[in-house]
C-alpha cells in the first residue's frame, strides 16, 4: 500500500483483504463499553470538504476520534476559496499548521492525486486519504461496501473466509443506474473485480460508461433480466438533474425500467442484498418497502463505515502502533 | 548584434521547397548575398560552422496565442516572439482571443506597435465574429484593406452554420482565409478530455470526437458551396482528416493544420491529473495520433502549428477540469515533429515553413535560399538530443507537456531579417 489512499487500484485484492481484516478489529471496538482507543493519540487529522457531504465527513470525524486523533474539519464554504485562494495554496496553508493526514473530498476528478502530488512537493509527509473526487473513486465507500457484503455472506454461511476472501469469488453484483457520472460505482468496480466478484452494470444507454474497457465487467440495460441470480443489488444515487440533461425522459420512466421497485425486490433471491450509497431518493432508484427490506443493509454500510475508516487511518498514520486497549 | 552584420552560415545543408545542396550561405543586409561551396569569408563577417546541420527558411506558425494585449503573466508579443525565435520561428501568426478581441483595425495597430520588437515577425489574426462571441461578423472588408490574411474566432468554432456560411460568402472576393476552431460546443459541453476510455476510467467528462467531426464536416461542405478559402485548426482525429483527405479530392479551397502534441501524445497522460496534458482538442486516442501522422504524410494535412497556449503556473495548478486548456509549443514544436515523425526531414520542414508561409500569406517567409531573398532561416541540428526544462523556456508559462522528455532536433540559430536573433540555442536578446 502506497503512503496514501487516493484509489482502490493500488490496493490490488491482497491489500483490501488485509484493510477487511483490519475492519474487523475496530468493529470489535465499537462494541466496548468505551469504543475508543489510544492508537492515534496526537496525530492531527484535517478533513478538506470542498464538496457537500454529510455521511462521509460525519464518518471519518468518527473514524478519527474513536482512534484519538484530533480533527480540524475545513469546509469550502467557510474557507477563503471564496476570496480566490487557490487549491493549492489552501492546502499547504493547512499543511504550514502541522497535521498528518488529509482527508479530500472534492468535486473534481483527481483533485485528491493532485494534492498528494503537490504535498509531495512542498508538504511535510503527511498521508492523503480520497474520500470521494468528482466521478472518479471513493475507495473507503469500495472498502466498506465490501466489507459488508463480506460480512452478511459470512453469515449466512455459504462460503468459507478463506485466505484471499474467497467468499467474493463469482459472487453476481449487479450496479444499477448512473454509472457513468458515479465515482463509487468505479470503485466498488475495482474493488469488486480485483477480489473474484462478476460484476453487472445497469442502466440507460446515456449513464452507462462511454467505455467499459480493461473493467473486466458486463453491462446491460435490462434490469428485469439481469436480476435473475443476483447475489447483491446495488442501487447508485439518481441525481435529479440527469432529467434536464435528457439522459432519461422523465424520472417516473427511470424508475420504472430501472429502480428497485417492490415488485422486483419480491423477485430476489432470499438471500441477495440490497445495497445504496446514500443518501436515497426513496421512489426513485428504489421504493420504501425495498429499502426496508430484511436483505437492505443500508444502515449496515453506515455503520461499517466507520471501522473501515477507523482501519484505514490506523493503517496510514499508525506507523508500528499498536490498536490499544 | 546589429542587423547590418554579415554572417557566413559555412558547411551546412541548404534546404528549400527545391531541395537539398551543401553549400555556404552569406548573409548581408538583411538578404541572402551569396550562396555556393566554400564562399569566400569577406572582411568582418561572423562565421558560423554549421557542417551536419540543416540552412532551412525560417519557421512559420499559423497558429500561437500571444497573449496580449490581456494576459502578461502568461506570456507578452516580446517574450512570445523570443520563444519563438528559439524554436525556429521567423514568423508567427498571433489568435485574436486576446483581451479585448482582435476584431476591429485599431486592436490590429496596438498589436502591430506591441510587435516591433519582436524577435519575429507577428502577423495578426482577426476574429470572424464581433467579440469571437458569434454573433455579429467583425468588419472583414476593413481589417482585409488593413492587410489582415487570416480571420478565426478560434478559442471557440462558430456555432451558427448560417453565420458561417455568409462570412465564408462575404470573404471570398476579399481574398482572405477563414480558419475554423472545430468543435460544436453543444456536443463538447461539459468536456475537458477526449471521450473515451480513458476518460470513463479516470471520471474526467469527456468532449466525444465527432464534436470535431460534425463542425469539419459542415464546415467543408460550406466551402464546397461557397468557394471560399477555408482552414481548419488543430485537427486531432482520424475522421477529421478523412473528411478534408475527401473534401480535396473534391477539389473544395481547404488547407488544415496538426499540432506536436497531437502527433506525439495520446488522452492516456491525463491519467496522471496533470492540467500540463489539458488542451482543447483534446489529446486523442493512438489511432488519432497514427491518422494524423498518416495524413500529414500524404499531404492532407498541409501544415504542423502550435497552438502554442500560455497560461501562468498558477492557472495550472488547479483541478484538471477547473484549469484552462492549453499548451506551450514554440520551442518544441520540431523537435517533437523530429522525434516522432517518420518522414523525409524535407516534408517535415514543408509543413514547418513554405507551406504555412503560403497559407498565411507570408512572402517574406518560406520562400527559396538564394540570392536576394529576405534572410529569414533557421539552422537547425537534426542529430541533437535535448531534454525539455520547463524553467528554461522563454515563456513566462510554464505549461509544456513535454517536460522531461527526450528529443532529436533542436534549432542551433535563427535569422530573422538579417539579425542572428539565437545563437547557438541561446535568444541574443
Amino acid at each position: 500500500m502506497s503512503r496514501h489512499l487516493l484509489d482502490i487500484k493500488e490496493l490490488g485484492a491482497d491489500g483490501i483483504v488485509e484493510l477487511l481484516r483490519l475492519t474487523d478489529t475496530f468493529t470489535e471496538v465499537a462494541t466496548r463499553a468505551i469504543p475508543k482507543v489510544p492508537a492515534l493519540v496526537g496525530r492531527t487529522v484535517a478533513q478538506l470538504f470542498f464538496e457537500d457531504s454529510t455521511r462521509t465527513r460525519l464518518s471519518f470525524e468518527t473514524a478519527a476520534r474513536r482512534l484519538s486523533a484530533d480533527v480540524l474539519t475545513f469546509t469550502a464554504k467557510t474557507s477563503s476559496l471564496n476570496k480566490g485562494e487557490s487549491l493549492r495554496d489552501t492546502v499547504l496553508t493547512v499543511s504550514a499548521m502541522g497535521v498528518d493526514a488529509f482527508v479530500v473530498r472534492h468535486a473534481s476528478a483527481g483533485a485528491p492525486v493532485q494534492i498528494a502530488r503537490w504535498l509531495e512537493g512542498d508538504g511535510d509527509g503527511e498521508v492523503v486519504v480520497n474520500a470521494g473526487d468528482g466521478a472518479h473513486a471513493h475507495p473507503t465507500q469500495a472498502l466498506l461496501d465490501c466489507y459488508t457484503i463480506r460480512q452478511h455472506r459470512k453469515e449466512i454461511g455459504d462460503r468459507t473466509d478463506g485466505p484471499a476472501d474467497q467468499l467474493f469469488e463469482g459472487l453476481r453484483v449487479l450496479i444499477v443506474g448512473d454509472a457513468r457520472h458515479s465515482r463509487v460505482c468505479r470503485s466498488n468496480v475495482d474493488a469488486l473485480t480485483a477480489l473474484g466478484a462478476d460484476v453487472t452494470l445497469v442502466g440507460p444507454p446515456t449513464l452507462l460508461p462511454v467505455s467499459t474497457e480493461g473493467w473486466g465487467v458486463s453491462t446491460s440495460t435490462d434490469l428485469d433480466q439481469s436480476l435473475i441470480g443476483a447475489d447483491v443489488v446495488y442501487l447508485l444515487r439518481m441525481q435529479l438533474e440527469r432529467q434536464r440533461e435528457a439522459r432519461v425522459p422523465t424520472l417516473a420512466e427511470y424508475t420504472a425500467r430501472w429502480g428497485l421497485t417492490t415488485a422486483r425486490a419480491q423477485r430476489l433471491d432470499p438471500a441477495a442484498l440490497v445495497m445504496a450509497p446514500g443518501p436515497i431518493n426513496r421512489g426513485v432508484e428504489l421504493s420504501s418497502d425495498a429499502a426496508d427490506l430484511p436483505c437492505s443493509v443500508i444502515t449496515d454500510q453506515v455503520t461499517n463505515g466507520v471501522a473501515t475508516r477507523m482501519a484505514v487511518l490506523f493503517k496510514l498514520l499508525s506507523a508500528g502502533r499498536d490498536v490499544g486497549e | 548584434m546589429s542587423v547590418s552584420e554579415v554572417v557566413l552560415l559555412r558547411g551546412g545543408n541548404v534546404i528549400d521547397e527545391n531541395g537539398s545542396r551543401r553549400a555556404d550561405v552569406l548573409l548581408a543586409d538583411g538578404v541572402v548575398g551569396d550562396l555556393g561551396e566554400a564562399l569566400e569569408v569577406p572582411g568582418g563577417a561572423m562565421v558560423l560552422e554549421v557542417d551536419g546541420c540543416l540552412v532551412s527558411p525560417g519557421l512559420v506558425d499559423l497558429h500561437a496565442h500571444l497573449r496580449e494585449p490581456g494576459d502578461p503573466e502568461a506570456e507578452t508579443i516580446l517574450t512570445g516572439s523570443r520563444a519563438a525565435a528559439l524554436g525556429g520561428y521567423t514568423a508567427v501568426v498571433a489568435m485574436p482571443n486576446t483581451e479585448p478581441a482582435i476584431d476591429n483595425v485599431a486592436v490590429v495597430e496596438q498589436v502591430r506597435h506591441l510587435s516591433r520588437a519582436a524577435l519575429c515577425q507577428v502577423e495578426v489574426a482577426a476574429a470572424i465574429t464581433v467579440g469571437r462571441a458569434g454573433e455579429h461578423l467583425a468588419p472583414l472588408g476593413e481589417l482585409a484593406d488593413a492587410g489582415v490574411r487570416l480571420f478565426t474566432d478560434d478559442g471557440s468554432g462558430v456555432q451558427d452554420a448560417g453565420l458561417m456560411r455568409r462570412a465564408l460568402e462575404y470573404a471570398a472576393p476579399l481574398g482572405i482565409t477563414l480558419a475554423q476552431h472545430c468543435e460544436d460546443a453543444r456536443l463538447a459541453a461539459g468536456g475537458h478530455m477526449h471521450e473515451g476510455r480513458w476518460s470513463s476510467e479516470l471520471g474526467i467528462p469527456g468532449m466525444p470526437a465527432i464534436a470535431e467531426e460534425a463542425m469539419v464536416a459542415r464546415d467543408l461542405a460550406l466551402a464546397h458551396l461557397t468557394g471560399a478559402r477555408l482552414h481548419l485548426l488543430h485537427l486531432s482525429t482520424a475522421h477529421s482528416v478523412d473528411l478534408v483527405r475527401n473534401a480535396k479530392s473534391l477539389g473544395v479551397n481547404v488547407t488544415c493544420e496538426v499540432t506536436p502534441h497531437h502527433l506525439m501524445l495520446t488522452d492516456e497522460e491525463a491519467a496522471s491529473f496533470d492540467p500540463a496534458f489539458k488542451v482543447n482538442p483534446p489529446l486523442r486516442p493512438a489511432a488519432d495520433v497514427e491518422a494524423l501522422r498518416a495524413a500529414l504524410a500524404d499531404g492532407t494535412v498541409d501544415a504542423i502549428a502550435t497552438d502554442h497556449a500560455p497560461h501562468p503556473p498558477h492557472a495550472k495548478q488547479a483541478p484538471f477540469d477547473q484549469a484552462p486548456p492549453g499548451m506551450l509549443g514554440l520551442e518544441t514544436a520540431l523537435g517533437v515533429a523530429l522525434s516522432v515523425l517518420d518522414m523525409p526531414v524535407d516534408a517535415v520542414l514543408a509543413a514547418f515553413s513554405w507551406k504555412p508561409a503560403r497559407i498565411a500569406g507570408l512572402s517574406d517567409h518560406g520562400g527559396r535560399v538564394a540570392p536576394g531573398e529576405p534572410a529569414n532561416l533557421c539552422v537547425v541540428d537534426p542529430a541533437a538530443t535535448w531534454s525539455v526544462d520547463p524553467n528554461a523556456l522563454a515563456s513566462p508559462a510554464r505549461n509544456t507537456p513535454f517536460a522531461g522528455r527526450k528529443l532529436t532536433g533542436r534549432v542551433r540559430h535563427t535569422i530573422f531579417r538579417g539579425e542572428l536573433v539565437v545563437r547557438d540555442g541561446e535568444a541574443q536578446r
